[in-house]
This record gives structure tokens, sequence and C-alpha cells, in this order.
């Protein structure tokens, strides 16, 4: 008889569930994990104390009311990217085109200021560039949309070439409109009288931006759990065969998803040059486009965890502005850090769908046997 | 006559650091992962190799050419193979959504790059740019004597070694996909991994050594860019976008690396046609550089159009592989 020996393994076993309050545990900590590993690489390259390079991330972030409502703007922008993404994704439509449909968005918003700022009234002109922001944005996503629903072309890459044809359309008009000549760039459209600006609510800039976030994320998530569309975009994402089986019509699911998903990120441009930067270049997405997806996907299209994301990661972009120049950084630490919470954020979502066990086996013969 | 010799030289130049990427993502893609961090791989395997070679100029008393082109090498490709790596930890040992992985190291990667191509000087205690002159002499050396033929000389052998590697490598990488049982193997892998576990092929270790050794391969062409385009300097964003032309370029190349070194001759010549078309306007030369765009977007439409099973991705491009769940 050989003689038994025996080996310990490592394996992974599904859970069943997990409480709600362990799987966010998990989370809290995977950022923990994050803050401590980001401390490592901040003293290792610089040599700074990492609590007082904390301590200016959160002084840039909330430091003053106004660095305050501007984390708070760029969240809410970023959320109603993410939210827009939402039923593509039900859909297991990977949109990686929201930086183009963003920049058209932002296009469109301003050659409406441009063009009709000094003909209508202020409301006016704020409601033709949204509706013209969505309907740009509704554009840029068509194409690959009708291409997938027909042609079963491959979505992820085709938005994702669609985004800097994008780019060069507006780098296009950027020359044609650029102020003064041959500076390259757009400047303040509107600067002398503010035509066309997201107005002030309650003394407050950015609560117009706010309110429209809130309408459309409450729409879209009624949309997805309360209406038949809804419906059937999760069917034809969960299984394209079953949809149909059951009747439904899988092209024009996959085009009225995308079309919508589109619109609201084209939205998002409108909301960026009226309500923010009032200018137009190819950094208007700023990659919001991309981040946006994360946001999206780690939530789980849970409308609480989209704001705690969305939240987070503005406000580590915002603070290391501020700690950049505090500490002599270059700014771009800030992708850096957010990389690093990223990988720690993914990767912990496969402990709170599995846990690992330790068994023993026994080794005979050079089998394995449990 | 001049000026086209000048426009093909430069458009090879232009589509070498295409033609790495490619073919490092071609090897990823090809057992299934599809890796979009590929740009900011990219940024890393550049920095890294920028910032091996400045530490040894800056610590060595008579800097060699041949240790410094050495060393930066050597740092590119660790750089480089450390983000195939966490690319592949998260995606096949912890079973994360690839796409949103591979968006978070170009997120990751990019500013990596820009981050301590920025403040590396500064950090090391100098003031100024970053610069890496005998390093980069090494990398831009070209055969002396074929490379001074009149007129064909400098087109043909006018570029430093990392080009003739990247054609060596595009070369092989076709050569082990088609003609050898690892690179049989590896197709297996990326069309049905199920299938290839059932025939007794070690899946994940495929997939996490086609993963890597495509990010260092990708690395190089962000190697090739800092050292022989820019001559040992760094700009912010300079690479600019060329990472995601080399992700497009893998579809226009239909998957196959042979095909990505006519492609990328093709698609460094759509990058810059923009120079060379006389009268053009400066805001016409902008939707002019959106040709390598359309092109793939064209290229995409046609093959799933004609689905021919050759032209087509890896069946499990994207998918996880879970053994207990198939």
């Amino acid at each position: 008889m050989a003689a038994k020996r025996t080996k310990r393994v490592i394996h992974m076993v599904k859970r069943g569930n997990m409480t709600k309050f362990t799987a966010i545990l998990v989370r809290i900590l995977a950022v923990i994990l994050a803050m401590i590993v980001c401390g490592f690489v901040v003293v290792g390259v610089t040599g700074d104390n990492p609590v007082g390079v904390y301590r200016g991330i959160w002084d840039g972030a909330f430091g003053t009311g106004q660095r305050g409502w501007v984390t708070v703007r760029e969240t809410v922008t970023l959320l109603l990217i993410a939210v827009g993404l939402v039923p593509a994704f039900k859909m297991r439509y990977w949109n990686l085109g929201a930086e183009g449909q963003i920049l058209m968005g932002g296009l469109v918003s301003a050659a409406v200021l441009l063009y009709l700022g000094p003909i209508f009234e202020d409301w006016l002109l704020i409601l033709i560039m949204l509706a013209a922001s969505m309907a740009a944005g509704l554009l840029w996503g068509l194409l690959p949309a009708v291409f997938k629903a027909y042609f079963n072309t491959n979505e992820t890459l085709f938005t994702l070439m669609m985004n800097y044809v994008a780019m060069q359309i507006v780098t296009f008009f950027v020359i044609l409109w650029e102020s003064p000549k041959g500076s390259n760039h757009v400047g303040i459209i509107n600067a002398a009288h503010n035509e066309g600006w997201f107005p002030q609510i309650l003394g407050q800039p950015y609560l117009l931006d706010i309110i429209i976030v809130a309408v459309v994320m409450a729409l879209v998530f009624i949309y997805m759990t309360r209406t038949k569309q809804g419906y059937e975009l999760t069917v034809v994402g969960e299984s394209v065969n079953t949809a149909r089986y059951a009747g439904i019509n899988v092209r024009a699911v996959i085009i009225r998803t995308v079309l919508l998903s589109s619109a609201i990120c084209g939205l998002a441009g409108a909301m960026i040059v009226g309500g923010a930067s009032h200018t137009i270049s190819t950094s208007t997405a700023g990659g919001r486009g991309f981040t946006a997806i994360i946001v999206a996907w780690m939530s789980q299209f849970s409308p609480v965890a989209m704001i705690a994301v969305s939240l987070m990661l503005s406000f580590m972009d915002q603070g290391a502005v501020q700690t950049a120049s505090q500490f002599g950084l270059n700014e771009n630490v800030s992708d850096i850090i957010t990389g690093i919470l990223l990988f720690f954020l993914i990767g912990c979502e496969f402990f709170v769908r599995y846990r690992l066990e330790v068994t023993t086996v026994e080794i005979e013969d050079g089998k394995e046997r449990a | 006559m001049n000026v086209l010799l000048t426009f093909l030289h430069q458009a090879i130049l232009q589509g070498i650091a295409i033609l790495f990427g490619a073919t490092g993502e071609i090897m990823t893609e090809k057992s299934g992962n599809l890796n979009l961090g590929i740009p900011g791989i990219m940024y890393m395997g550049g920095i890294a190799g920028l910032m091996g070679a400045f530490f040894y100029e800056k610590g060595a008393e008579q800097p060699g050419v041949v240790p410094g082109v050495l060393i930066s090498l050597l740092w590119c490709a660790v750089a480089s193979a450390l983000g195939g790596l966490i690319y592949a930890f998260l995606t096949v040992t912890l079973r994360a959504n690839q796409n949103v992985v591979g968006l978070a190291l170009t997120t990751f990667g990019t500013g990596f790059g820009n981050f301590f191509g920025g403040s590396i000087s500064k950090i090391a205690g100098g003031v100024g740019q970053i610069s890496v002159k005998t390093t980069a002499s090494g990398f831009q050396a070209t055969i002396p004597i074929l490379s001074d033929i009149p007129v064909i000389g400098r087109l043909l052998f006018g570029y430093g070694f990392l080009t003739c590697c990247a054609l060596i490598i595009a070369a092989a990488a076709t050569w082990l996909l088609v003609r050898t049982r690892v690179g049989l193997h590896l197709v297996a892998v990326g069309e049905s991994p199920a299938t290839a576990d059932a025939a007794g092929i070690n899946v994940n270790r495929y997939k996490y050594v086609a993963t890597i050794s495509g990010a260092v391969i990708a690395g190089f062409g962000g190697l090739y860019f800092v050292m022989e385009y820019l001559g040992g300097t760094w700009a912010n964003n300079g690479f600019g976008d060329r990472g995601w032309l080399a992700v497009a370029l893998v579809i226009l190349a239909l998957w196959s690396p042979a095909k990505a070194i006519w492609g990328s001759f093709v698609f460094g010549a759509l990058y810059i046609i923009y120079i060379y078309i006389p009268g053009v306007s400066r805001a016409m030369q902008e939707l002019l550089k959106m040709l390598p765009y359309v092109v793939t977007i064209l290229v995409l439409i046609m093959t799933s159009r004609r689905n021919r099973p050759e032209d087509q991705p890896p069946a499990s491009l994207g998918l996880s592989y879970f053994r207990e769940e198939r």
C-alpha cells in the first residue's frame, strides 16, 4: 500500500448570500486597504507624510464652501453619466462611447450658446440646449446600436472608436470658433452677459445640476423597474434567445435602449458646458465617460451605491488637485490613487461573491482525493 | 519624390509604436482577455524605461550606451509585466469584469506615466526636463552604411533596433499562433476555454502568460516612442491616443500579428497624412486625423457583415472563465 500524504489546498466556494451589512463592510475594508497602499506609495515616492497628503485631499475637496460645491457638481455630473449607462449595461451592451456622446452633447451646447445666445431668453436657451445635447448624444449612439442590432457588430470596440471620431470633430469646431484666433481654444463663451449659463437657484450655483440629475435618475429607475420596456431590456440582457422566444422584438429593444443611454450621456455634455466650463475642448469629457463605466458597474446599478462611488471618485479627484499644488506634486497623482482604489474595490467584489476554504486532500499514487 | 520618401519614412516611424501595442494586444486577446489597459501599460512601459535610464545616467560617472539601453529595456519590461499581472490577477483569479479592470488600468497607467514623467527630475532633486541623451542615442542608432544609401537608404534602414524587434516579434507571434502547439492551445483557450480545459490545457496559466507577455510587448511600444521617437524625453500625454490606435489596429489586422505589420504602416500614414496634403486648412487637418478610427469602424462593420469565421474575434473574448460555472 502506497504511503498516504496529505496536502492543504485552497479552493473557492461560492457564497450563498452575504448580508448587506457584511458586504458593505468588505468594501469599506477594501477602501481602507487601498488608502494604506496609497499611503505607502506616496511616502515611497515623495518622502512626504501621507497623513498630510490625505488632509490636503480633504481640504481640496471640502476645505471651503466653493470647493465643496465644485466637488458636488463633479459628483452629480459623473452620476448622471453612470445613470445613463445603466440601461445599456443591464442589456449587456457595453457602451464605451459615453466619452464621445458627452463630447457631442457638449459641442452642440456650445453651438447653441454661441449662435442662439444673443437671440433667445435664458430659460428658453437652456431648454434648447438640454434638448439639443440629448439629440446629439442620441445620434452618436445610433450607429453602433443599429449595427449591433442588425449585424451583431462588436459594440465595445465600435463605441470606443466613435469617441476618437468625436474628439476630432470637436477639435475641428474649436479651430473654427477659436477666440482669439490662433489660440487653439474657444475661451469662455458669452463671458460678458452669461447668456444661457445655468442660473443660480436659491443662491446656490449648482442646484440646477442636482435637480436635473435627481429627476433623470428617478425616471431611469422607474423605467428600469416599473415599465414593460425596462423588463424587456433586462430579458434581452439575460438571454437573447429567451427574449426571442417570448416574442420580444430584440432589435427594437437594443436600438431603443442604446438611444436612451446615449441621450442621457449627451445631456451630461450640456451640464458640463452650460453649467460648469462654459467652453468646449477635447477635454470637456475628461475621461468621465470611462470613469462612469466603472461607477455603474461597481455599484451593480444600485442608486445609493452609485452616489457613494461617484462622490468618492470626485472627492479624490478634486482633493488631489489641491494636494498637488500644496506638496509640489504633479496633479496626475490623483489618477494613481484613483487607480489603486479602483483595483481594490474591483478585487474585493470577489470576496463578496466567493469565500476561500482550506481543505486537506490526501495524495495517493500521485492522484488527489478529497 | 523626396516628400513622398519622407512621408513613408515618417509613417513607419509612427506605426512602430502602434505595432508593438497591437502585437501585445493580439497575444492577450487570443487568450480571451480583452485588455483595454494596453494604453495605460504603454505609458507605464515608456516612463519606467525612461526612469531606469535616467537614474543610471545620473548615478554613473561615465554612462555607457549599452548598459543604458539594457537597463531601460529591463525596467520597461518589469513595469509593463506588473501592469499585465494586475490585469490578469483581477480578471482571471478574482474573476472581475475585463472591461472595467482594463479601463481602471488605463487610468492608473496614464496617471503613472504623467506623474513620474512630470515630476521625476524634481523628486531626484534636479530641475527642468528629464532627458537621457546617451541612452536615447543607443535607441536611435541606425545601421551605418546601409542607412546612408542614397534615396532608399533612410526609408529602408533609417530606424533604431527596436523597429527591427517590432517586426521580428510580430512575425514570431504569427508563427507561434499558427505553427506551434503552444499557439494552438492559446487559440483554443480564447475560442472555447471549457473545451480547452476538458482537453487538459491549463486555461488560467495560458491566460496569465499570454496577458503578461502581451503587456511586455506593448510596453516596448511605449519605450520605443519615448526613446527613439522623442529622443529620450517625456511630454505629458505626448503618447496621446496611440494606445487606443493599437487596440483599433487589432481589429484592422483581424487578430493576425503579420497583418498588423502592414496595418501599422497604414495607420502611421493615416495618422500623419494631414501634414502632407497641400492646401488643407488647420481645421480640415483635424478632420483628416480621424481617418484611422473611421477605417477601423468600417473594417469592424465589414467583418461582422461578411461573418467569415477566420476573421472573427476570439469567441470567448471579454468573458471570464470559471470552471464551476460553465
